[in-house]
This record gives structure tokens, C-alpha cells and sequence, in this order.
């Protein structure tokens, strides 16, 4: 297990490195420079002491090392653009908010879901069904945007209940949980539903019945933990789906989040910044697919042998 | 395997005597008439099982064999009211186990225990050893964990497995082990019927032996009752006192196991018993009986009259008119032919 984890992390660099990588070349094959967003002719020196200040003058490779090489010390810079910000000081700032958010919605995400996911596959083929696999259709296939948008014309314009924007009150927060937590559910009610249906046709369930356990013990005991625990795997791309999500939720609802200035960096070709919030964002999620592989391990005693000393059959 | 020879050894004759000393043990369950039909889209219907009548009598083993597909899996997992039944009685201690509730229900629960095929797929992946044979006792008994451990560690001795494997998962475990993990599992709860369903398919030729002589004693120590379900007939004849052959759903010859083997009635059984490997090539051509040919009708569109027809021999036209009903030709010995009498 240990060993397990340790290829892991060593991975886990490896990758950081190629996203970093990555990016830094490609944020520079944009046309432009930040002082292009300024729209106005500054005289050529000015420009030129600017390009001086941030390094921008050097070879392009010189400066990839030298960005590696700050890297290496967390250092991630200061904005190009807002002269005097940190990079990290804006993702130390930024990010809570997005993690409020993400985190809400996830936790919403999770319990509607999977409660959804169980009634569809109780009343399978029955109305309560339908209605979830309509839902869930919804779901996966309307984009954020839409959603949004129609969300905030009908409670914001046409009802006048809730705020089209902003932030700092939990009524702002509403329509953007909402919205970030469609994927979530819809994502997870078919999920559970399959799972559940599959782990029914198992013959251990017939070997509960045979026990003697009530029907309602052999759903809580034998069918919930076999359909529950395996969604564990599909949480990881769930949180993906929060992230990526919460780029343009945040923009549209200016919430002052991570993803929102995130946005904003890419547009005003701000390297440092994009650069610093790509690599946390990919540490991040490099992270959390990390535990919850622990995590599936942890749970599914089949798993244990796979990459236990034993390394026998998974 | 001694046993094999005491069932060969018998004289024809002595085999109507025993069935008739076994009707006078108590019948434990019977089935009468029992129809599952499942629905399979545009209003037609499978018949797995089809108006199957059958006695199990305390302390003894009834054999249920047929080809795969022919209902006999279902009609075990009907008998124990695991799957709901479409039509017909299955009466338990004299009551309709449909008129059973609470209590009741749960006692007939525990009294009828069943164990599957796949010891892989039947035990829960999540759960250790100690637990899934514990739960059983749970459900029935209200004891103090250490109570329960040490039922559940002389239960694990009992089909030869040591307490290590107490908190082990099911997939740490071989083929054969799990199986005595089923066993132990069924046992736990003290049953007085075990539905085995096709307990040693699954199972290496060298474990079969191992887990049939551990049936075999739990027989003999506890009394139990077996309806023994599989398609291997040797094991059958070797195990059971009395074997039901079922074809497309329904029963065609039921007798005790000499009868069935020895004097066989049924076209179909004789084609069952002809396709037994033999160990001598020689003799094989001298049982004279026909071989099988072509492939079970689709249990959905069954053929009119004897289901048989369409692979017999001796099919005729009034074999196609209805179904032959189950005639005792002898003693204890049924058959559903309209022609068994002109075969003999």
C-alpha cells in the first residue's frame, strides 16, 4: 500500500511537470502580450522596462527555466498585469470562496443524487423512475450556461426572489449552487441507479433473502453499501465537473472566486497568473484523484490484494 | 466412493420396498402444481416451471436433474419463496407457505435454507467470513458477540475451515472453500431443508467429492432434507433417494433413484442416462437407448402436447394433442409418457 502511494506521488510530479510545462509554452503561442489589453501606445521605453521588469525580454527557454526554478521554491510570482499582486496571495484569496461554493454544491450534489439514484432503482419502470431519468437526461445534456441563464430569468427577472449576481449573502449564493450541483445529481442518480439495479440481480442478495433479513434490511445492508461505494471512483471527475463548472458559474455571477479570475488572466494574457492558478488547480486535482483511489481501496476489500504485498487478483 | 456401490448393489425389486419405507417418513414440503411464468415482453410468457408437483420428505434427498435451461434452478428458488410464484401450492408443515406472515414467514425462512452454484457470486463481496455466516444468526437468535463468534467459528470447524478464516473476504478464499462457506452460512441457522442448486458445478472434479461427502454427513447427523439440484447424473444417483427429471419446465419421471436409473420409463431419461460417459465403450452399446439429437425448444414457444415430441423418437400425432399427465406406473414411480407402456 505504502509503495502504492509513493508511485503515486512520484506520478503525481511527473504530471504537475507536464501541465506546467504545457502551459507555459502554450500561454506564450497566444498572440499578444499583457500590455496588449492596456489599448493604449506606451512609449517604447516604458514598454521596454516593463518587458525587463517581469523577464519578458529574455530567450523564451531561459525564462521556462527560470520559471521552473522559482517554481521549485513555491515561488509563483507576481501578476503581470495588477503590478504589486501575488499570485499566491490571489489563489490563498480566491479560492476559499470557490470552495465554498464547489463544496456546497458537491455535498447537495452527492445526497440528491445518490437518494434519487435509490428511488429510481426501487420503483424501476415506474413513474418515479421516469421522472429522474428525465431529470438526469437534463442534467448531462444542458449546459451550465443555459441553466443558468434560465435560472436567473426566472427567480431573478420574471419572481424577483433571488439576486441575478453578486456575492456576500447566502441568497447569492442559491442559483449558482443550484446550477453547479445539476451535473452532480444527474451524474450520480443514473449511476446509483445502475449500480443498484446490477447489485440486485447479484446472488448474494438472493442469499440475504435466504437468510431471512427483511426486504429493508437487505437493501440497507447488502444493496446500499455494494451500489453506494464503487461511486466513489466517478467523485474525482465529479469534482472536475465542480471546477470546471465554477469557471464560468463564477463569471457569470461575478463571484469573486478562483475560477473568475482564472477567466480574467487568460483574457489579459496575464502569464503568472494563469500559470500559478493552472498548476493549483492540476496539483489539486491530482490530489483528490489520489484519495479517492485510497479511498475506493480503503472501502472495496477486493481491491486490497491488487496492490497489497500479495499482488494477487484484484 | 462406497456409496456408489451400495446404490448399484441393490436388486430391482428391493428398490420398490425402499420407497415405500420412505413414504412413511413425514413429508417436510410439498409443491402442487407449480407454474413460474415470466413475462418476457409482448404479452408472452417463459414457462421455467410448469405445473411441477413433487414431495420432500424429512431426512431425505430429492434429486432434481435436466439440462441447463429446463427450470430446475427456478423451481428451487420458487420452492423457497425467493422468487414469487405464478400459480399452484407449495405447502410447508401442512400450511401454504403464501399464508404465511411475520413470525411464521421468518421461521419458514430459517427452516429452508439454499445453496447456490457460484460460491463466487453469492457470498457478499464486502463482507468477511464471520459476518456473513453471523448474519443468519442475527436475524434469528439475540446473542452476545462472543456468543456469536464461537457459533460462528464452530460452525466454519464443521465444514472444515479453521477460525483464520473467520475475517477473511470471500475472494481470499478457492472455489471449494467458499462453497463450505455457503454451507456453513445455510447451517447457521439450524434448517431443516436445504434446496442444493447445483452446489459442485462450479467446483473442481476433486473438491466435488469433498463437498457431496460433507452433505452426506450433515445428512446423516442432522436429519436434513436436500432437494439436490444439478445436471451431473452420477452425483445425483450417488446422492439422492429419490430423483425428479424435469425437460422444458416440467417434471417427466419421478421416482426413487433405482427406479429412475434402473428402470427408467421416460424416452427423455433414457437419452439422459445413454449420454453418461461410460467407462466401458462395450457396454455403453448395449444399453440400446437412443442418443439425443437437435436442441431444447425455446421455453417461450414450448411445443404443443409432450414438450419431449419434438426430440423423441417415438414421437406419434397424439403425442402433440396435450400434455401427458404424471401416471404412478409402479409404486413411487411416476411418468409423464402416453406411450411408456408400448416402450417397455
Amino acid at each position: 500500500m505504502l509503495k502504492y502511494i509513493l508511485k503515486r506521488i512520484l506520478f503525481m510530479f511527473i504530471a504537475l511537470f507536464f501541465v506546467t510545462t504545457l502551459t507555459f509554452f502554450l500561454m506564450r503561442s497566444i498572440p499578444g502580450d499583457p500590455l496588449a489589453s492596456l489599448a493604449r501606445a506606451l512609449p517604447e521605453q516604458t514598454r521596454l522596462n516593463f518587458y525587463a521588469k517581469y523577464g519578458l525580454d529574455r530567450p523564451l527557454f531561459e525564462q521556462y527555466l527560470i520559471y521552473l526554478k522559482r517554481l521549485l521554491t513555491l515561488d509563483l510570482g507576481e501578476s503581470v498585469v495588477y503590478s504589486g499582486r501575488s499570485v499566491s496571495q490571489t489563489i490563498a484569496q480566491t479560492s476559499p470562496v470557490s470552495g465554498l461554493v464547489g463544496g456546497i454544491a458537491l455535498a447537495i450534489g452527492l445526497v440528491i443524487g445518490v437518494g434519487l439514484g435509490i428511488v429510481a432503482a426501487l420503483f424501476k419502470n415506474r413513474l418515479p423512475d421516469y421522472l429522474v431519468t428525465f431529470l438526469a437526461i437534463i442534467g448531462v445534456t444542458v449546459p451550465v450556461f443555459v441553466l443558468a441563464s434560465l435560472l436567473q430569468y426566472f427567480f431573478s427577472v420574471q419572481l424577483g426572489w433571488l439576486p441575478t449576481s453578486g456575492w456576500g449573502k447566502p441568497k447569492h449564493l442559491v442559483i449558482p449552487v443550484i446550477v453547479l450541483s445539476f451535473g452532480t445529481i444527474a451524474t450520480y442518480a443514473r449511476y446509483i441507479k445502475s449500480s443498484m439495479l446490477d447489485v440486485l440481480n447479484q446472488d448474494y442478495i438472493l442469499t440475504a433473502r435466504a437468510k431471512g433479513l427483511s426486504e429493508g434490511q437487505v437493501i440497507r445492508r447488502h444493496v446500499m453499501r455494494n451500489s453506494i461505494l464503487p461511486a466513489i471512483t466517478i467523485l474525482g471527475g465529479r469534482i472536475v465537473g465542480i471546477f470546471t463548472g465554477s469557471f464560468v458559474i463564477e463569471s457569470m455571477f461575478s463571484i469573486p472566486g478562483i475560477g473568475f479570475y482564472y477567466i480574467s488572466s487568460i483574457n489579459s494574457n496575464d502569464y503568472s497568473m494563469t500559470m500559478g492558478t493552472t498548476i493549483f488547480y492540476a496539483a489539486l486535482f491530482v490530489v483528490i484523484q489520489l484519495i479517492v483511489d485510497i479511498a475506493y481501496v480503503l472501502v472495496d476489500p477486493r481491491i486490497r490484494l491488487s496492490v497489497g504485498e500479495k499482488g494477487g487478483r484484484a | 466412493m462406497n456409496d456408489f456401490t451400495r446404490n448399484d448393489g441393490r436388486a430391482s425389486d428391493s428398490s420398490r420396498t425402499d420407497a415405500q419405507a420412505a413414504d412413511e417418513r413425514p413429508v417436510l414440503i410439498e409443491a402442487k402444481d407449480l407454474c413460474k411464468y415470466f413475462p418476457v415482453g409482448g404479452g408472452r410468457v417463459l414457462k421455467a416451471v410448469d405445473r411441477v408437483s413433487f414431495v420432500i420428505r424429512s431426512g431425505e434427498t430429492l434429486g432434481l436433474v435436466g439440462e441447463s435451461g429446463c427450470g430446475k434452478s427456478t423451481t428451487g428458488r420458487t420452492l423457497l419463496g425467493l422468487y414469487p410464484r405464478t400459480s399452484g401450492e407449495i405447502r410447508y408443515g401442512g400450511t401454504d407457505i403464501g399464508a404465511l406472515k411475520g413470525r411464521e414467514l421468518k421461521e419458514f425462512r430459517r427452516q429452508c435454507q439454499i445453496i447456490f452454484q457460484d460460491p463466487y457470486s453469492s457470498l457478499d463481496p464486502r463482507m468477511t467470513i464471520a459476518e456473513i455466516v453471523a448474519e443468519g444468526i442475527r436475524v434469528f437468535e439475540k446473542l452476545s458477540k462472543e456468543e456469536i463468534r464461537q457459533r460462528v467459528n464452530s460452525l466454519l470447524a464443521r465444514v472444515g475451515l479453521t477460525e483464520d478464516f473467520a475475517n477473511r473476504f470471500a475472494h481470499e478464499l478457492s472455489g471449494g472453500q467458499r462453497q463450505r462457506v455457503g454451507i456453513a452460512r445455510a447451517l447457521a441457522v439450524s434448517p431443516r431443508l436445504i434446496v442444493c442448486d447445483e452446489p459442485i458445478s462450479a467446483l473442481d472434479v476433486s473438491i466435488q467429492a469433498q463437498i457431496i461427502n460433507l452433505l452426506l454427513e450433515l445428512q446423516r447427523e442432522e436429519g436434513l432434507s436436500y432437494l439436490f439440484i444439478s445436471h451431473d447424473l452420477s452425483m445425483v444417483r450417488h446422492i439422492s433417494d429419490r430423483v425428479g427429471i424435469m425437460y422444458l419446465g416440467s417434471l417427466v419421471e419421478l421416482g426413487s433413484s433405482d427406479q429412475v436409473f434402473r428402470e427408467s420409463l421416460h424416452p427423455y431419461t433414457r437419452a439422459l442416462i445413454a449420454a453418461i460417459p461410460d467407462a466401458d465403450p462395450d457396454a455403453a452399446d448395449t444399453k440400446g437407448h437412443s442418443r439425443l439429437e437437435g436442441e431444447v425448444p425455446s421455453p417461450v414457444d414450448s411445443p404443443s402436447g409432450c414438450r419431449f415430441r419434438t426430440r423423441c423418437p417415438y414421437a406419434q400425432e397424439a403425442c402433440a394433442a396435450d400434455i401427458p399427465p404424471m401416471e404412478e406406473a409402479a409404486p413411487g414411480h411416476f411418468v409423464a409418457c402416453r406411450r411408456w407402456r408400448e416402450l417397455q
